[in-house]
Formats: structure tokens, C-alpha cells, sequence
């Protein structure tokens, strides 16, 4: 067991590794560097600074050493939470940043949350009474999940909703609550707005859970013990929840390790077109403007924490499914 | 015995694994449908230019916002296919000259008439399309699905688009194909460190949120660049994520293979490496290789819309369904102009057309089992 949570923390530092590579990339791919496009922001709101302040300003940055230094030399200073000043917003990065990061991830896992309690019991329930009326509704709006993009649905929802009911439909919190400190209340407003963004993010990956949720407990049903018990005169339900639900989790579970980096990925997507104040918006905004230590400091900080949130999660399915447990003694 | 069941049996055990893959794939009617779907798709993107009514990229303000116009098929005078031309109205408050379709102006649609020159497979200069309008002024066209705010039609832009979004999605699977049977082929021909190097890097690949990082690779590309280096470049930073799942079914019949008796003879009677890969093992994985593409294939393709949805993937005047979709981002605009949101339809229907596809496909794809 040891050996497993070594393993995975190995490889969520090891991803994390690749993730800051990534991201140093991102920044420095644009042409020219950080203080040529600082010099041209000043240029274009009228002051400039002279020839000396710019090379004393690279010489700072590390700009004039070689790439794999520069590296490095970023990475020290994030490591110490320092992720250099937004050239857009003029403001430390972390400051600009602020809520929206955790805001993100409250929608992820939300959305995760919802994609699990949805997913295991349509998925057990599709393949207890195959072919029903249910089962063919499941399948049916499975693969709808699956075939409309996240951000499609979100537009959609979003123009019936102003169409039908007149109402903008989207944002986290109600308008007088978006400026207001965090409180009991305010928390109340997000947990009442965190419902329809979930249920627009979990859509897609809860098709593919029911899919493998009903595909493997149909192979757990045909089998002998299932008839064994059925003929002892077990009850239905506990015959189901007893073995085969249990056996078919497995596939279930280490398929849902790759969820959390979706729906992140998606929710990006997603608050983009419902207005949500998350870093999805900022990120575009960053980008578009080569703001790149506001993009990059996003990006990074997005995939360290989607990283540590699927390794949390894995450890919580450890917990929950002794034989991934054992799978580490091998 | 019968005699009808003993050809049956010879005709199932004579045919070729082709057939017989053809034959389980057959019976899969909803996989049957959706090649159609996907095929006629296809088709539209080889005749893209031939089906588009008007120059996908000429503007005319006046023709702004024109809702979606059907083509009557009858007037009083029995058959006679025809549009409403435009007519110009003045608003009484705005004194805005606003046009819209005038009943009493009929203009005939006519099939193979003249229209905007182009190339037919890029190499025929032509100017001939499937329908149009015979005569009408230049403000004057057949709006099937309506026009946009610069006034282009919807129905001819999304048919152009058409080739775009298919294509890419084909040139990207083509990309992590080549990465994903390289990597996976060596990874479960050679196991060992090999094996465990390339299945961690899969993992930590795999485990990175992928339309951040695509955003941000997207946005760092120069804009001075054409729209043909954006499309490969797009290609590329969607591939380099999407090799994955391809190089993880390769490994894994590469794994299932080696043990297989026919290879192990293969290799006893001296074969050499290569051949036994390309002689003996291809033929016997090529077919979920396929069917790997065919679910890869709408992957790539939501990412390409995603992306110039966001207006970070391809740019104007690059027309793709993200594209057009990046018009209706807006609900007041939307609210006004729904038919905007048609874009989505033809989005949604070949998504489901390739899951459907892909399943039926690995269905048959063993056919002996």
C-alpha cells in the first residue's frame, strides 16, 4: 500500500515537473521577451524607460542568461509564491488571481461530485433491468451527453434560458453578492448558483461513467456466483449490491482518475460562455493580450492543483477498493 | 444436417477476415447508419465549393441578419421552385433601411446555375453549383439558414466550413497515429524500462488539464502567420495530447500478439522482426487501430471547434464550425438571431455518427471472437 502512494506522489511531482516545463514554455514562445513587451505597454501609455533601466530590468528577470537558467531561476521564484506582475492588470499575479482559482476548482470537483452520485446508480440501474424504458432513456441521453460539447450545451441552456424564462442564466453569485466579502450568506449564494455549471460540466463525463458502470456489471451479472446466490434465495437487490456492484466498481473507479483533469479542462470552457468568475475568462483575457506571466502563472498553478486533486482522489478510491490496494505489492 | 447450413459454415470458414469483419459490422445497423452519415459528410467536404449557394466570404450589410428563407416549390402556376427577393424598408422610427423578404418579387431556383468561380478539387476552375437563383439583384440570394451580421450566408459558410473541421480532425488523427503506434509499438514490443518509461509518460500526459495548456500553446502563436500555418500548427498542438489513447490500444494488442502462437512459429521459422510486425501482427490489429481512429477522430474535432470557438484556433477568414460558433457566443445577438446556433447541428450529428461508428467498428473488429 505504501508502495502505491509512493508511486502516485512520484508521479504527480513528476507531472507537476512537466507541467512547469510546459508552462515556462508558454511564456517565453512569443517573440521577444517579458521587458520588450513591458517597454511596448509603457510606449503605448505614453512613458517609456530608457536603455539602462531595460537592461538592468533583464539583468533582474535573468533575461540575458542562457534558457535552462532562466528556468530555474523562474521556478526559485515561484517556488517562493512569487510569480512575477500581471503586465495587464500591473498588480502581482496572485493578487489579480485572488479567488478565481479556488472558485475553479469548486466547480470542478462540485462537478465531480455530481458526475459520481449521477453515473453509479443509472449505471446500476441500467444494467439491472437492461432493455427497460429507463435503460433505453439512460442510454439514450448517455450518448447525447457525449455528443454535444460542454460549451454547446452551456449556449444552449444559456438561450433558452433568456428565450423561455427571460432570465440570464450563469455567473456564481447573485449580482449583489459578486462584491461582497465571503460570509455565510455569500457561501449560501454559491452553493445556490454551483448546481447548473456542474450539471453542464459532469454531463459528458457521466455518459461515459454509465456506459462502463453498465457495460462492466452486465459481465459481473452473467456470471456463475450471481446465479449461485439467486438460487440460495437472495434477495434481488442484495444479490445486485452485494457482489457484482462491488466487482464492477473496479474498471469504474480507475477510469474516473482521468475525470478530474477533464472537467477542469472543461470548466474553463464552460465559464467562458456563462460568464462564471473563474480563471477561465482571465486566462483568455491573458492570452490574448500576451499578459504571459498572468497565462503561464494560470496554467501552472491549474495543473499543480488538478494534479494534487486527482491524486487525492485516487487515494480516497484506494480507501474505498482494497484490490488497488494490493495492486502496489505486485 | 441441412445443405443451406453446411455452405453457411464453408462460406464462414473460407472467408477472409475482411468479410468477416464486414459481416459483424453489418449487423450493427446504427454503426451501418452513421458510416452513411459520416460518408455523406465526407462527400460535402469534396464538394464543398459545388454545394455553397453564395460566396461564403462576400459581405453586403444590407443583407444583415436576414432569417432562415425556404424555397417554395409551387405558385399558382403549379411547379416552380422559388425565393423572395429583397426589399429595402425604411423603419419609421430609425429611418434605418431595413430589407427583408418582399413575397411579390419571385426569383426562380434553378439547378447547376452560374455563381461564384472556384476550383473543383482545387484543380478545375469553375463557376457552377448545385442550385442558385437565376437573375435578382446583387443583394438578392437564397438564405437557407439566414446570414450573419456582415450579411454572409449561413447556409454556404457552414458547408465550407464543413471542410475544415473533417479535415483537420483527419490530419491530427493522422499525426497521433504516427505517435501512437511508434510509441505504443515500442512499448509493447520491447516491455521492460522501455514499457514503464512510455506507459508513465502516458500517465503524466494524460493527467494534464489539456484546454489550458492548448490555449496557451495556441495563443503563442505568432499572428503574422497564414491561416495555413495556423491549421497545421493547431493540427499539432491537438495531436500532441491525443496520441495517447491510440498508443495505449496499440501496446495492448502488441502485449495480447506476442504470445500468440502464430507469431511464436513466425518467429521460430526465422522471420525477421519487421516482417513479423508487418506480415503477421498488423493485419491482425488493424482493425481496432481503426476503430480507435474513429473514436479519436471527434475528439479532435471538438477540440478544434473549443478552440476557434474561443478564438484561439483558426482565425478569420479560415471559416470552421468554431468558428461561426464564435458568432453566437453572445445571447442578445443569439436571442435575435437564433438560427446563428445551426452550427451546433451538424457539430452534434458527426460526433454521434463517429462514437456510433467507433463502437460498431470495435464490435467487429474481432470477428473471431
Amino acid at each position: 500500500m505504501l508502495i502505491y502512494v509512493a508511486r502516485r506522489l512520484a508521479l504527480a511531482l513528476v507531472t507537476c515537473a512537466a507541467i512547469s516545463v510546459l508552462t515556462f514554455i508558454i511564456i517565453r514562445l512569443p517573440p521577444g521577451d517579458f521587458v520588450d513587451a513591458y517597454i511596448a505597454n509603457l510606449a503605448a501609455s505614453g512613458s517609456s524607460i530608457t536603455a539602462e533601466q531595460a537592461a538592468a530590468m533583464r539583468r533582474e528577470y535573468g533575461l540575458d542568461r542562457p534558457v535552462p537558467v532562466q528556468y530555474a531561476l523562474w521556478m526559485a521564484r515561484v517556488v517562493h509564491g512569487d510569480f512575477g506582475v500581471s503586465m495587464m492588470w500591473r498588480r502581482p499575479v496572485t493578487e489579480v488571481i485572488g479567488d478565481r482559482l479556488w472558485l475553479t476548482m469548486a466547480v470542478s470537483i462540485a462537478a465531480l461530485f455530481l458526475t459520481w452520485m449521477i453515473a453509479l446508480p443509472i449505471g446500476v440501474y441500467s444494467a439491472a433491468r437492461q432493455y427497460s424504458i429507463g435503460d433505453y432513456i439512460a442510454t439514450t441521453l448517455g450518448f447525447i451527453g457525449l455528443a454535444v460539447p460542454n460549451f454547446l450545451l452551456a449556449l444552449i441552456l444559456m438561450y433558452l434560458g433568456f428565450r423561455y424564462l427571460g432570465l440570464s442564466v450563469g455567473g456564481l453569485f447573485s449580482p449583489d453578492m459578486a462584491q461582497a466579502p465571503w460570509s455565510w450568506a455569500k457561501f449560501w449564494d454559491l452553493m445556490v448558483h454551483l448546481p447548473l455549471p456542474a450539471c453542464v460540466l459532469a454531463l459528458a463525463g457521466t455518459a461515459q461513467l454509465i456506459r462502463i458502470m453498465r457495460a462492466n456489471l452486465l459481465d459481473e451479472l452473467r456470471k456463475p456466483y450471481v446465479v449461485t446466490a439467486r438460487a440460495k434465495g437472495i434477495g434481488e437487490t442484495r444479490v445486485l449490491v452485494k457482489y457484482p456492484v462491488r466487482a464492477a466498481l473496479n474498471p469504474f473507479v480507475s477510469s474516473s482518475a482521468y475525470l478530474f483533469p477533464y472537467l477542469v479542462s472543461g470548466s474553463i470552457v464552460v465559464s467562458l460562455v456563462l460568464g462564471l468568475p473563474t480563471v477561465g475568462p482571465l486566462l483568455l483575457q491573458a492570452l490574448v493580450a500576451q499578459d504571459m506571466f498572468l497565462a503561464g502563472t494560470i496554467v501552472l498553478l491549474l495543473g499543480v492543483l488538478t494534479v494534487f486533486g486527482t491524486l487525492v482522489s485516487d487515494l480516497v478510491l484506494m480507501w474505498v477498493e482494497p484490490r488497488i490496494r494490493l495492486q502496489g505489492r505486485a | 444436417m441441412s445443405i443451406a447450413a453446411t455452405s453457411t459454415e464453408e462460406r464462414f470458414a473460407q472467408a477472409t477476415q475482411l468479410q468477416l469483419t464486414w459481416w459483424r459490422f453489418r449487423r450493427h445497423k446504427l454503426a451501418v447508419a452513421s458510416l452513411i452519415v459520416v460518408g455523406l459528410f465526407y462527400l460535402v467536404v469534396v464538394f464543398a465549393d459545388f454545394l455553397a449557394v453564395t460566396d461564403p466570404h462576400a459581405t453586403d450589410a444590407r443583407r444583415s441578419f436576414i432569417p432562415p428563407q425556404g424555397i417554395s416549390l409551387f405558385d399558382e402556376n403549379g411547379w416552380n421552385p422559388h425565393v423572395s427577393g429583397l426589399k429595402g424598408v425604411r423603419n419609421p422610427k430609425t429611418f434605418k433601411l431595413a430589407y427583408t423578404p418582399d413575397p411579390s418579387r419571385k426569383l426562380p431556383v434553378r439547378l447547376f446555375v452560374r455563381g461564384y468561380s472556384y476550383n473543383l478539387f482545387g484543380l478545375i476552375p469553375t463557376d457552377r453549383h448545385l442550385f442558385g437563383i437565376e437573375g435578382g439583384e446583387a443583394v438578392d440570394g437564397i438564405f437557407l439558414l439566414g446570414t450573419d451580421q456582415l450579411g454572409r450566408d449561413l447556409f454556404s459558410r457552414l458547408i465550407v466550413a464543413t471542410r475544415i473541421s473533417l479535415s483537420i480532425g483527419l490530419a491530427g488523427v493522422g499525426l497521433s497515429l504516427i505517435l501512437g503506434i511508434l510509441l505504443g509499438g515500442v512499448s509493447g514490443l520491447y516491455g521492460g524500462t522501455v514499457d514503464t518509461l512510455i506507459q508513465r509518460l502516458i500517465e503524466v500526459v494524460r493527467s494534464i488539464p489539456t484546454i489550458p495548456l492548448w490555449m496557451g500553446l495556441a495563443a503563442a502563436l505568432p499572428n503574422t502567420w497564414t491561416v495555413t500555418q495556423v491549421y497545421f500548427a493547431i493540427t499539432l498542438i491537438i495531436s500532441l495530447v491525443s496520441w495517447t489513447e491510440l498508443a495505449r490500444v496499440v501496446r495492448g494488442r502488441f502485449l495480447a500478439l506476442r504470445e500468440e502462437d502464430f507469431v511464436i512459429a513466425a518467429e521460430l521459422a526465422g522471420a525477421s522482426q519487421l516482417r513479423i510486425i508487418l506480415r503477421h501482427m498488423l493485419p491482425s490489429f488493424a482493425s481496432h487501430i481503426i476503430a480507435a481512429v474513429s473514436l479519436a477522430l471527434p475528439v479532435m474535432i471538438v477540440s478544434e471547434t473549443s478552440l476557434s470557438f474561443l478564438g484561439l484556433g483558426l482565425r478569420p477568414p479560415a471559416i470552421s464550425w468554431g468558428i461561426l460558433l464564435q458568432d453566437a457566443q453572445n445571447v442578445q445577438v443569439l436571442a435575435g438571431a437564433p438560427w446563428l446556433l445551426s452550427a451546433a447541428v451538424p457539430v452534434i450529428l458527426v460526433i454521434l455518427a463517429f462514437n456510433f461508428l467507433g463502437d460498431g467498428l470495435r464490435d467487429a473488429a474481432d470477428p473471431y471472437g
